[in-house]
């Protein structure tokens, strides 16, 4: 078996597995107690909430992608793990990349599965269900890539978890806007920009990440 | 086969505003092995580090054609995978047998990592930096929290790496006792 797909399978089992990196199920819960609150705070009203729904749902979304950054990179950096797959010739890129694709597929994929009874709390009709479906998966490999760049980024600050998860919002916010604002154009131009950041940011993320686990080692 | 040379010249360390050590200059050959010696704080593992190549030397350069291993204080495993598990991982990375030939470890294979004990851990972090043959080897404080009978197994484990044509490099401010060692004091390069 080739070193990147062991290195995929080790992702992979730590965070499916309930391993030290708290799984995937946290975001995902995380993610539907936020759509479940907003019917309470709002009132069961279904003509705002609707309104509102699909915004509401994208926040989540953005909230839930905080959750998982401190166990991104850390507890490898930690634990010496970065240091051993260098000696090995395994650049910070390759690892880089093989942690973005691991970390979507433990994000992306179970948020839009829960999308669907967050759209049964909130009210939502077929129709922004697809569109929000469509855009949850142009968006969510950005979000994933914003998140691994700034668990890199924080990797050696003492209070990376809480910083983290704060530069995250306004970089998210090209995602939100043409995400969420696809909702009400109705159009596929916002997914299709959606996308494209979210292509540009996957393509970055390995070198960004792969220089600043450098950087950390000198700090 | 020609073993590869360590050459190490004019190497200088600063972390932070503070030089640690400049002018470090040696060579070694295959077979050779070197302890690097001083007070704690006086870099012998930033050394080791520019050595493996993880830290960028203030001045002066590092050449070595061969692969690395380095052991340091860290144990790169999983917690909460079975030892024998958490090994297996790093077999697989580096293509080789998985091999528990620590004593006592293979008693071990089925104890969570997170179980192990200090001593039980610091082998388990020798047997996972075990080097190729004819590669470096570096060892930092590789004594540290190991008995009488395992620190007499990893001298013998290195002895026997460097009569294989491989290279030690040690960094210890305690002595090690392996027969053929060369000497290094780090205060002789402090600026």
């Amino acid at each position: 078996m080739s070193v990147f797909a062991t290195l995929l399978r080790r992702d992979l089992a730590l965070a499916f597995g309930g391993g030290r990196r708290g799984g995937a199920v946290l975001p995902v819960l995380f993610f539907l107690a936020v759509a479940m609150l907003f019917p309470f705070a709002v009132g069961p009203d279904p003509v705002p909430l609707s309104r509102a729904g699909g915004g509401i749902v994208w926040v989540a979304a953005l909230l839930a992608a905080i959750l998982p950054l401190d166990r991104l990179f850390a507890p490898d950096f930690e634990q010496g793990f970065l240091d051993q797959f260098a000696l090995r010739g395994i650049s910070e890129e390759a690892v880089a990349a093989v942690r973005l694709l691991s970390h979507w597929l433990s994000f992306g994929p179970p948020l839009m599965l829960a999308t669907l009874p967050a759209a049964a709390l909130l009210g939502l009709d077929g129709e922004t269900v697809a569109t929000l479906e469509w855009g949850l998966l142009a968006g969510t490999p950005g979000l994933a890539a914003i998140g691994l760049m700034i668990a890199a980024l924080t990797l050696t600050l003492r209070a990376g978890a809480a910083l983290a998860g704060l530069m995250l919002v306004p970089l998210a916010v090209p995602l939100l806007i043409f995400g969420a604002g696809a909702l009400s154009t109705g159009g596929d131009a916002g997914i299709a920009l959606t996308a494209a950041i979210s292509l540009l940011l996957c393509a970055l993320t390995p070198f960004a990440a792969g220089a600043a686990i450098r950087a950390a080692r000198e700090g | 086969m020609e073993g590869a040379h360590l050459k190490v010249s004019d190497l200088a360390c600063r972390r932070g505003d503070r030089v640690l050590f400049r002018g470090l200059s040696f060579d070694l050959a295959p077979g050779g092995a070197l302890q690097v010696r001083g007070a704690n704080g006086t870099g012998k593992s930033s050394l080791l580090r520019i050595v493996a190549g993880l830290l960028r030397p203030f001045a002066g350069k590092v050449e070595f054609a061969g692969s690395v291993s380095l052991l340091d204080g860290n144990l790169p495993l999983d917690e909460h995978l079975p030892l024998g598990k958490a090994l297996a991982f790093w077999a697989r990375i580096d293509g080789a047998n998985e091999a528990l030939d620590a004593p006592g470890l293979n008693v071990l294979s089925d104890v969570p990592v997170r179980y192990l004990s200090t001593g039980q851990r610091k082998r388990a972090a020798i047997v996972q930096s075990a080097p190729k043959p004819g590669g470096l080897w570096l060892l930092d404080e590789p004594l540290n929290g190991l008995d009488a009978a395992a620190a007499k197994w990893l001298v013998g484990r290195v002895s026997e790496h460097c009569a294989g044509g491989g290279l030690a490099l040690i960094a210890s401010h305690q002595p090690f006792g392996l027969g053929d060692l060369t000497p290094l004091d780090i205060v002789d390069y402090a600026p």
